[in-house]
């Protein structure tokens, strides 16, 4: 028998990598695009109509880490939940539940490969964003906002693992993307602050953790946010420990995956 | 040291279907070993359990005495299957695919093995190209290269040669020999009857979930003395019924034990006047051995021991 030198799930994390970078112009390139169309549009059509943090920050400012935030969070759950359907749907998921993987190294190579993706492309939408606000490139915490950035991606990719397990066809995982995904992120003020909004939305938009993580990572480059950002970091790490805790008895039962 | 596979009262149900229903099986180390019976049989369902890919009902399955579900990355490590979908991730060569199957089982810089692999299984002008623009007999061939990067001892093939043409089959056991020569237990499912009598030392044959034969291939094959008539007529004299094996239309297969045998067949024939369209003389295979214990058990008992 072979010598034994090494952990496979290092291994499939690097799969996981391999698998966006050989399509990078679809999993990178194309994600920046659409945050910098967005900004393009919502920056022209909104900047000299709404005004967020009483008028300290532009809009534009204002949407940037927004976006950013939003593209880290699409990317890693599309990361994880497209792989693991791939896998599943075309067969050759049986090449990684035949070694000797446990839960713990499927979880562990699944989200970071979902969080590397995240953080890649939102990287690139901060890049190219500095184009037109470069004065973001002074934020007052990088740690926080890489913080909520980590943990962020960490909690999308980790949904996209548990998407990617329990659908079946890809339109139920579109139907979990649109349906749950997609609301959550638009309606966590990406695009707002939460203060501009009607009482009713504004306590609803407070049982959205997305909210927690937009506005926590908007405060690493503000110093401004509409929640502390010691709150948003408890909502946050408490709902990424909590997933990650479901994650592993979903994937140590075995359930749809091992029948 | 304990056995190389040993599969202890494995049962299994889908739904209605009872796939797998109390089999007991022990593999020894070095073996040649064949699990044959039909579709549905739950040849595939044996195998999954092995693999760890499916979870029996009861009953537990150990290789080299680790436990499947509890001691799974031990038993794991030593087991290599070749499944039987043919499946591929599109996004890697075949090389790539190789490594990375490698570095599953913590193995790094394993590409001198992966070259004799790809030699044997006669991939090397293969190794860069990307796995979708292979054929289907090469992907097969893959599989086989990725259910071995580990050097298993035990290997588990499930129908490994379907569409994989003549020649490289020659070639693709000749390397499955040449495994179980140097001591790999070989454990194969197969539609190809004829490949099992030629490679398997003990055959295990499965019907509707439970063993019904477990014996050496010899014996398998005393097991049906004599020989087979092939037969084209219109029809067959009633009191030959019970000998036919197995009926196509007008082609009767019947199972005689002496060549006295045949003489009384032909005067049967004979008295009732039946012509005699085409006549063959069959030595016993597998096949019939197959036929005859698949068969028993039916409304119409076809078994050859009268």
């Amino acid at each position: 028998m072979i010598r034994v030198a090494g952990a496979g799930w290092l291994t499939l994390l690097y799969k996981e990598l391999l698998r966006f970078w050989k399509v990078a112009f679809q999993t990178i390139l194309a994600p920046v695009m659409t945050a910098l169309l967005y900004l393009l549009i919502f920056s022209h059509v909104l900047s000299s109509r709404v005004s967020v943090f009483g008028g300290e920050v532009g809009y534009t400012a204002f949407l940037v880490p927004g976006l950013v935030m939003m593209s880290v969070l699409q990317n890693a759950f599309a990361n994880s939940s497209s792989s693991m359907i791939q896998s599943k749907i075309t067969g050759n998921l049986v090449f990684i539940l035949l070694p000797p993987l446990s839960p713990v190294d499927f979880f562990a190579a699944y989200v970071l490969g979902a969080m590397v993706r995240g953080l890649v492309v939102g990287l690139g939408v901060f890049l190219v964003t500095l184009f037109f606000v470069p004065e973001l490139l002074a934020m007052p915490h990088p740690f926080w906002a890489l913080t909520f950035a980590m943990l962020g991606s960490a909690i999308l990719g980790t949904l996209g693992l548990v998407g990617g397990i329990w659908a079946d066809k890809f339109d139920q995982l579109a139907a979990f993307q649109n349906f749950l995904i997609t609301p959550l992120t638009f309606l966590s003020g990406v695009f707002y602050s939460i203060h501009s909004l009607p009482p009713f939305w504004q306590s609803l938009s407070r049982v959205n953790p997305f909210f927690y993580m937009i506005d926590g990572f908007r405060y690493g480059f503000f110093g401004l946010s509409d929640v502390p950002p010691a709150l948003s970091l408890g909502v946050v790490a408490t709902c990424a420990l909590v997933l990650a805790v479901v994650t592993l008895a979903i994937l140590r039962s075995g359930w749809k995956l091992r029948h | 040291m304990p056995p190389a596979v040993e599969v202890n009262k494995i049962s299994r149900r889908f739904g209605n279907v009872q796939a797998l229903d109390g089999v007991d099986l022990s593999v020894a180390e070095g073996e040649f070993f064949g699990l044959l019976g039909p579709n549905g049989a739950g040849k595939t369902t044996l195998i999954s359990i092995l693999a760890g890919l499916t979870r029996p009902d009861a009953g537990f399955a150990r290789i080299r005495g680790h436990d499947v579900l509890t001691d799974y990355r031990n038993a794991r490590r030593i087991l290599g299957v070749v499944p039987q979908e043919l499946v591929f991730d599109p996004f890697f060569s075949v090389r790539e695919t190789l490594r990375i199957q490698s570095g599953y089982f913590g193995i790094r810089d394993n590409d001198a093995w992966i070259d004799e692999l790809l030699h044997h299984l006669d991939l090397t002008g293969k190794a860069n190209a990307n796995m979708r623009s292979l054929s289907g007999g090469m992907k097969r061939r893959v599989l086989v290269g990725q259910a071995l990067v580990h050097k298993p001892p035990v290997i588990v093939l499930d129908e490994p040669t379907a569409g994989v043409d003549v020649e490289l089959r020659q070639s693709l056991w000749a390397f499955i020999r040449k495994l179980n020569r140097d001591g790999h237990t070989i454990i194969l499912t197969t539609h190809y009857l004829e490949e099992a009598e030629a490679l398997c030392g003990r055959i295990a044959m499965l019907k509707a979930g439970k063993v019904v034969a477990l014996d050496t291939t010899k014996n398998l094959l005393a097991r049906v003395s004599g020989f087979t008539v092939r037969l084209a007529a219109a029809r067959i004299p009633a009191e030959w019924q019970a000998r036919v094996l197995n009926r196509d239309a007008h082609v009767f297969i019947l199972g005689l034990e002496r060549y006295a045998d045949l003489e009384l067949l032909l005067a049967a024939l004979r008295v009732e006047g039946i012509a005699i369209d085409e006549l063959a003389l069959e030595e016993t295979d597998l096949e019939q051995v197959f036929l005859t214990i698949m068969g028993a058990g039916r409304s119409s008992p076809a078994g050859l021991s009268s």
